[in-house]
């Protein structure tokens, strides 16, 4: 067990992260230069100023009309979106190992606070899941694979709340959180998850077409 | 999971798509689809599809999908997936049925006005993959015969309307005559090279309403203006082709359009009360030619009436008394930005304004737009149907005291009027010119 | 071309008419029109008794008409219009109508030696051209971009050869169009038959067509190309050697083809307008090398010099080894000429003309609603309230200005010839 620790912990850290950049790169990349080719005119009409105008009220609670028709979503989609990027990145524990192993920290949550969080996470992957098979909008348009990305997402925060409490298995656990956590990883830019780093550009377009061209707001 | 099927979706019977359907081969799909997707699409279509979450946030943002009780086919994302996500999955590999379908919810449940691009969270430009479906029809033959013949009149005059060249010329001079009875020196100044305004229609004008040019030519020669129309081909500013996917079509019109008003050297465009033709002189055909905006100033009549307000250059005798409401066009304020200006110049030529909700940017689309209203009679009820949230904004409009509807774009008036007459609303619906001619000052 | 040395080159200023005088005499008075040589300034006029004439150099038409339109001048100073008499439609050259009539006459062509002309008309349902009073034998039911050869004598047009009712697309898109040169209808219909391009000796014709609602091609004598393509523009014959060549798309750039064989290695995002030298060998035409960027393209190769609004009026110079045209950035309409645009900007440009020995440039601008021409990129003193195309004199060293002045010259017509060595000083 020891050994599949040290495997999981030591180079597929590293494999994950290479993909997760990497892949990420790669879809940056391939789809810039496919604009390039195809799309001219995304470049040309891509207008900074809107763009950001755009993104800035999409990224405020309740910045846009449709945020305030469902409000509990959006509640549901902020607090999960904080929490999601913030239990990994100030992590107590998970600081402690970078700096253990690079010896470099920064801030990081209360215990307390970021247990809060993952059970924010989890707590809104169960809504996620239930609005999907109870919304008939959304049902309609879910598949299979909407539910594995939720699981994908959800795994991460279960695990590491069960290996944080120190539940029964924990230490197996323990192993499956560090290899959900890389598969969430990897899982970005190749899956819908991806709609994190495409966002700033889609509503940054549309943002530059509504805001330069048509004059208009997109929110 | 869905909705009991309404009315209006057992499919209906389009002897264009059935048609076009029969000469269909799956080779040959695919083969046209793969064409379109290699090379005519690129990053735009895969980022949307990769990136949308599949969260129906969008739903609410169409009229259709609220006027079908939540129906989920109607839906944004639904409407594409039933297409798009199809075509993608199955690599093109789909069947003349399925592509019948696809024009069929391509062309008449899906205005591409663009209302749910500001509810998806993304940004995700439903009305683009739609046209991008819409293209694949059409390069299969397969789309709704009435939309068709008017490309087709496209093509072959350059107008929407079958109009000849002489009966374009005739209408001009007949409405400059009738025009004269009420202000002796009204000139309508044909080929006039070097005026200030070069002011375009869109056919049904000559066709049908022949009173909007008479109006429009009281208005230009009460205000002094340096004006001129056309007396070639490029007169007609319409384009149905930019619906139905033919994009060579669009193009050379829009050049006709813009190189008339070139070798007329006018400075700048004013156009009619006419939402899509706007979309297509300001937004789509210049695009597709390579001009990154139009070549020459594309002034809307809204701008045009807001500009002659503010400088004074027509004055109201007496304001429009009944009160109003205002229906903000898809086109031209998600378009072009034209509510407070339309709202400006609705202030200045009537006693009273009462909003419809919701409005300005998120107003409700009129349901004809983006082609559908093109698709004719065996689409009608589908569009009355699809828009039955319209009727209920009028209703509480009308509530609160409106009883003339102020619509600013020929499409909307179409489509307004079989929602008004269906859902028994009672009110009436002007363009902003027919206000302003009743109610400026005119020389005695 | 007609012949511009007949005209009176002596150098100075003459007071043609004062036609602000004119808007006192007539209630209807219509935008004047200036002859090529600049010595005669025409309007349409109504007179009180509401019928139409012509003042020309204040002396109106003897005959008057229910309606005149499209008054303009011949390159041979000829004035012709489009009139009316009794509900009847013809053409009237200098006040005198043609013996034939129609219900409607309208988009009357002009040859470059002013010697012929062409006009549309209508006969009950039908239309057909009339070249010179000569009514073609076949009519059509409808009838499109009527175009004449160089010297005006042949005469082409898209013409509806097969009767559709609105609705039926089927039978629309087998081809009920087709084109029809001198009253002989080409053999074949197609889908759609667009713009017309003559051989230099008028014998042989190009046209723009549709086979499809998909395939372009470019049809001559009214056999289409092997090719097709995405789309194609006009269509031009070498003066030379009498190939055709035409913009076309394919896979959705565009380029030149010869016999429908690419010719330019180079692609872009539009090509149009392409011109010939006068000795054939060179090839220029507008292009946009990138989305939203235009300028002139002269053998495959793009000027440097980028406009962002939109390229227009490119013309060869008569050597052929120059080239200008009128370019557009933010609204700043410029003059340019082998790639370098003049530094001022307008508010409008016409089509620059060259001189005949090519060496100089000149153009009629507005700027602040006053009228200027500039040769070589300098303005000439005088500005005007009205201005009609400069133009060189035969042995290149005068220029003659056609112009209605402002201030206190205001309405008043003058031509004036002005010696270039003036200007240079
Ligand atoms: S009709 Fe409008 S809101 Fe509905 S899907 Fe189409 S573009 Fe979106
Ligand atoms: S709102 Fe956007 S991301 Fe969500 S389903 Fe609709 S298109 Fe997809």
């Amino acid at each position: 067990m020891h050994g599949i620790y040290n495997f999981v912990s030591g180079p597929l850290v590293w494999v994950s992260f290479i993909l997760f950049i990497g892949g990420s790169l790669y879809r940056l990349i391939s789809m810039a230069k496919l604009a390039n080719e195809k799309d001219q005119t995304v470049y040309a009409y891509m207008d900074f100023h809107y763009a950001f105008r755009s993104i800035f009220h999409w990224i405020i609670p309740f910045g846009a009309e449709n945020m305030r028709k469902h409000p509990v979503m959006t509640l549901v989609t902020f607090a999960f979106h904080i929490s999601l990027l913030g239990v990994p990145l100030f992590l107590c524990a998970h600081i402690i190992l970078v700096k253990e192993a690079y010896d470099i920290s920064w801030w990081f949550l209360s215990d307390s606070l970021a247990d809060a969080m993952t059970l924010i996470v989890i707590a809104s992957c169960v809504f996620f899941a239930v609005r999907r098979r109870v919304l008939p909008e959304v049902r309609f348009l879910t598949s299979p694979s909407d539910f594995i990305i939720i699981a994908i997402v959800a795994a991460p925060f279960i695990t590491g709340f069960w290996t944080y409490h120190q539940w029964i298995g924990y230490r197996i656990v323990g192993i499956l959180h560090i290899l959900s956590g890389e598969i969430m990883l990897v899982a970005i830019p190749f899956t819908r998850l991806s709609h994190a780093f495409f966002f700033p550009f889609t509503r940054g377009y549309m943002g530059s077409e509504f805001g330069a061209v048509r004059h208009a707001k997109d929110w | 999971m869905a909705g009991p099927a309404s009315e209006s979706n057992k499919g209906t019977i389009d002897e264009g798509i059935e048609k076009g359907a029969e000469k269909l081969e799956p080779d040959r799909i695919e083969q046209v689809i793969n064409n379109v997707l290699k090379n005519e699409t690129g990053a735009r279509l895969k980022v949307y599809v990769d990136t949308c979450v599949h969260c129906g946030l969008c739903s609410e943002g169409c009229h259709y999908y609220l006027s079908h009780d939540n129906d989920p086919r109607f839906s944004p994302a639904g409407k594409v997936k039933q297409t798009m996500w199809e075509i993608l999955d199955k690599k093109g590999k789909v069947s003349p049925e399925f592509i019948k379908r696809a024009s069929e919810i391509a062309s008449t449940e899906c205005n591409l006005c663009r209302r749910c691009a500001m509810y998806c969270p993304f940004g995700i430009d439903i009305a683009y993959i739609i046209s991008v479906v819409r293209r694949i029809c059409h390069l299969l033959g397969v789309t709704p015969l009435y939309i068709q013949d008017t490309a087709h009149s496209h093509s072959a005059t350059l107008n929407q309307m079958w109009v000849k060249d002489n009966e374009w010329i005739d209408t001009l001079m007949w409405q400059e005559e009738e025009a004269q009875e009420e202000m002796p020196s009204l000139r309508i100044p044909l080929e006039k090279e070097g005026a200030e305004v070069f002011y375009s229609v869109i056919a049904p004008e000559p066709k049908f309403r022949a009173q909007l040019i008479y109006q429009t030519a009281v208005i230009m020669n009460v205000a002094g203006i340096d004006w001129t129309m056309p007396a070639t081909p490029g007169w007609d500013n319409s384009d149905m082709c930019m619906y139905t996917g033919d994009l060579e079509m669009m193009g050379r019109l829009k050049k006709e359009h813009f190189e008339t008003a070139m070798r007329l050297k006018a400075k700048k465009i004013v156009m009619g009360e006419c939402g899509h033709a706007f979309r297509s002189v300001y937004d789509t055909g210049n695009r597709w030619l390579g001009w990154k905006m139009p070549p020459l100033p594309m002034v809307h009549a809204i701008e045009f009436y807001y500009e002659l307000l503010r400088q004074g250059k027509i004055k109201i005798a007496g304001k429009y008394e009944t009160p109003v409401t205002f229906h903000d066009p898809c086109n031209i304020v998600r378009g072009r930005g034209l509510h407070e200006m339309g709202r400006y110049v609705t202030e200045e030529i009537c006693n009273e304004l009462i909003e419809m909700h919701p409005n300005r940017e998120h107003n409700y689309c009129c349901c004809a737009g983006g082609g559908v209203v093109n698709c004719g009679p065996p689409f009608k009820m589908k569009r009355i149907d699809g828009n039955r949230v319209k009727a209920e904004q009028l209703f509480a409009a009308k509530a609160r005291g409106a009883k003339t509807i102020i619509a600013p774009c020929h499409n909307c008036h179409s489509g307004l009027e079989d929602i008004v007459q269906h859902y028994g609303l009672n009110m009436e619906i002007k363009f902003l010119g027919d206000i302003i001619y009743e109610t400026m000052e005119k020389p005695e | 071309m007609f012949n511009d040395t007949s005209w009176d080159w002596d150098i100075g200023r003459r007071l043609i008419a004062d036609t602000d005088e004119w808007k006192d005499r007539f209630e209807w008075i219509e935008e004047p029109y200036v002859s090529p040589d600049g010595e005669k300034i025409a309007a349409i006029i109504r007179n009180e008794d509401a019928e139409f004439s012509v003042c020309e150099n204040g002396t109106t038409w003897e005959n008057t008409f229910d309606k005149i339109w499209r008054l303009r001048f011949c390159p041979d100073n000829r004035l012709t219009g489009l009139v009316s008499d009794m509900g009847e439609w013809t053409v009237a050259v200098d006040g005198a109508a043609w013996e034939n009539r129609y219900e409607f006459m309208w988009d009357p062509r002009i040859s470059p030696d002013g010697m012929n002309i062409a006009a549309a008309a209508q006969k009950g349902m039908r239309c057909l051209p009339v070249v010179n009073d000569v009514p073609w034998e076949t009519d059509f039911l409808s009838m499109t971009n009527l175009t004449q050869g160089q010297d005006g004598k042949n005469v082409a047009a898209v013409v509806q050869t097969i009767q559709v009712s609105e609705g039926d697309i089927f039978k629309f898109q087998e081809g009920c169009y087709s084109l029809a040169v001198d009253g002989k209808v080409w053999d074949r219909n197609f889908v759609n038959v667009w713009n017309i391009g003559f051989s230099q000796d008028g014998t042989q014709v190009a046209a723009e067509v549709r086979t499809s609602l998909y395939d372009y091609t470019i049809a001559v004598n009214g056999v289409p190309w092997n090719e097709t393509f995405n789309s194609v523009w006009k269509p031009q014959f070498n003066p030379e050697d009498g190939s055709v060549t035409a913009p076309v798309r394919i896979g959705g750039t565009w380029t030149l083809a010869r016999n429908g064989i690419p010719i330019w290695d180079r692609k872009f995002v539009q090509l149009w307008h392409h011109i010939y030298s006068p000795d054939g060998k060179k090839l220029a035409a507008i292009v946009a090398p990138e989305f939203g960027q235009w300028t002139v393209a002269v053998d495959g190769k793009p000027w440097h010099r980028i406009f962002g609004d939109l390229v227009t009026d490119a013309v060869f110079s008569p050597d052929g080894n120059r080239v200008a045209c009128i370019g557009k950035t933010d609204g700043a309409w410029k003059i340019a000429v082998d790639g370098i645009a003049w530094n001022e900007s307008f508010d409008m440009v016409w089509q620059p003309v060259f001189s005949p020995d090519s060496r100089h440039l000149a153009a009629k601008t507005e700027k602040n609603g006053s009228f200027a021409v500039y040769v070589d990129g300098q303005p000439l003193k005088e500005s005007f309230g009205a201005l009609w195309n400069p133009a060189f004199s035969p042995d290149g060293e005068k220029i003659l200005v056609r112009g209605i002045g402002n201030g206190a010259d205001k309405g008043k017509y003058w031509r004036h010839v002005i010696s270039l060595n003036d200007i240079a000083s």
